[in-house]
């Protein structure tokens, strides 16, 4: 399995192979890369399946992290392919060439992240949030909380403890 | 209803005569909702029994809630012995049942429905997330309370209310009826441009008539 990724590792540039448990492995490739890495993967290691495709926001580093999760429904195994995008320019190319369905996540990506795939069919249609005017709800430095008390009329009354703080109270009230 | 379809456009009959369609003038009214005051008292209140005794639910599920309503209609609970029944069509029905968390984009939908109901109509909303949010409360896409966008006659709380809860919401509902005390929409005629402000200021793409029935 890990053999397979190994004997391709020059090939496509991917860095950090490794086995998470049996049956699912993780990649790493470079952005450049992905569309004829998951092309291979598809045609040729038998990964036929796209699970999902998703991103996760590391803000620290000032990168995306997209996943492009891939079923091999033949050996029944998974793999992970990640990869970096800049935060600031968050552009990427479209696999909807490869699988019809990846359309409507890389729609939601747009969406909810604000990662555009030019060329994906319907990309730029409201998906679930119609006419939204914010910075996309998914980046971490939206801040929810704030956003709702001012746009959905709080009802008063409502009271928040730190859950650390509050159980501590509860649990061990005579300790500082 | 897709945008495209909404928009002014030149209609063909099938006798070749061609006449212009503007959908939002021609298929609904948009006049504003006016108060309807009692004519006589006695007789309001034998409407007001009759109205208490046949309560029609708009089949609409809002949020989770909606599953609590399947066992409702079922020999189970059988909502059907107190004159409850759900409806396809909001033209045909008068409770309009709010069922669990309310998102910006069904909030829309629902204020159509809404609006579309013949008077007298009542709102019932379920659990906590119609009152306050519930869990809900930060989201950026859930509203907070439900009686800023329509004017709601009775709350069942409870996260999420069992079968039981709702029968017994039905009951306080006839009750505030045979009272007349359910004057729903005689409050959102009243408020109308209060409950429209608060409706635009989170419906940010607001592309159907001010009211429309």
């Amino acid at each position: 399995m890990i053999s397979q990724f190994e004997n391709i590792k020059q090939l496509f540039q991917l860095e950090e192979i490794t086995q998470q448990r049996e049956g699912l492995i993780l990649v790493t490739a470079p952005r450049e890369q992905i569309v004829s890495f998951v092309t291979h993967l598809r045609d040729a290691l038998n990964y036929k399946h796209l699970v999902i495709l998703t991103a996760v926001d590391w803000i620290e580093k000032n990168q995306f992290q997209l996943s492009y999760i891939l079923n091999n429904p033949f050996e029944k195994c998974d793999v992970i392919v990640r990869t970096f995008i800049d935060r600031e320019e968050a552009t990427m190319t479209s696999i909807h060439h490869l699988w019809e369905q990846a359309a409507t996540y890389q729609r939601e990506l747009r969406e909810m992240f604000g990662i555009d795939f030019p060329g994906s069919p319907r990309v730029d249609k409201p998906f679930m949030l119609e006419g939204w005017d914010n910075i996309p709800p998914y980046r971490r430095d939206f801040d929810t909380k704030k956003y709702s008390e001012e746009t959905y009329f709080p009802r008063p009354g409502r009271e928040t403890n730190d859950p650390t703080e509050f159980m501590k109270k509860k649990l061990y009230p005579d300790e500082p | 209803m897709s945008k495209s379809e909404l928009e002014k456009r030149t209609v063909i009959a099938p006798d070749g005569e061609s006449f212009e369609v503007d959908p939002l003038k021609d298929y609904f009214c948009d006049a504003r909702p006016k108060v309807h005051e009692p004519v006589l008292p006695i007789f309001e209140k034998f409407l007001n029994w009759a109205r208490s005794e046949s309560l029609w639910v708009l089949g609409f599920g809002t949020g989770c809630g909606a599953i609590e309503m399947r066992p409702l209609m079922t020999p189970r609970f059988d909502a059907y012995r107190f004159g409850i029944q759900w409806r396809p069509t909001p033209r045909q029905s008068s409770v309009f049942v709010i069922s669990g968390y309310l998102s910006v984009k069904t909030l829309k939908r629902v204020i159509r429905s809404y609006e579309q109901m013949q008077n007298p109509k009542f709102v019932m909303a379920l659990g906590s997330c119609t009152i306050n949010g519930g869990m809900y409360w930060d989201s950026y896409n859930t509203i907070n309370r439900l009686d800023h966008y329509l004017p709601v006659d009775v709350y069942v709380a409870g996260c999420m209310p069992r079968p039981e809860a709702l029968l017994a919401g039905f009951d306080k509902l006839k009750h505030l009826i045979r009272e007349g005390k359910g004057e729903g929409a005689n409050l959102y005629a009243k408020n109308f441009d209060w409950y429209k402000g608060n409706q635009k200021k989170i419906i940010k793409d607001w592309d159907m008539p001010d009211y429309n029935w």
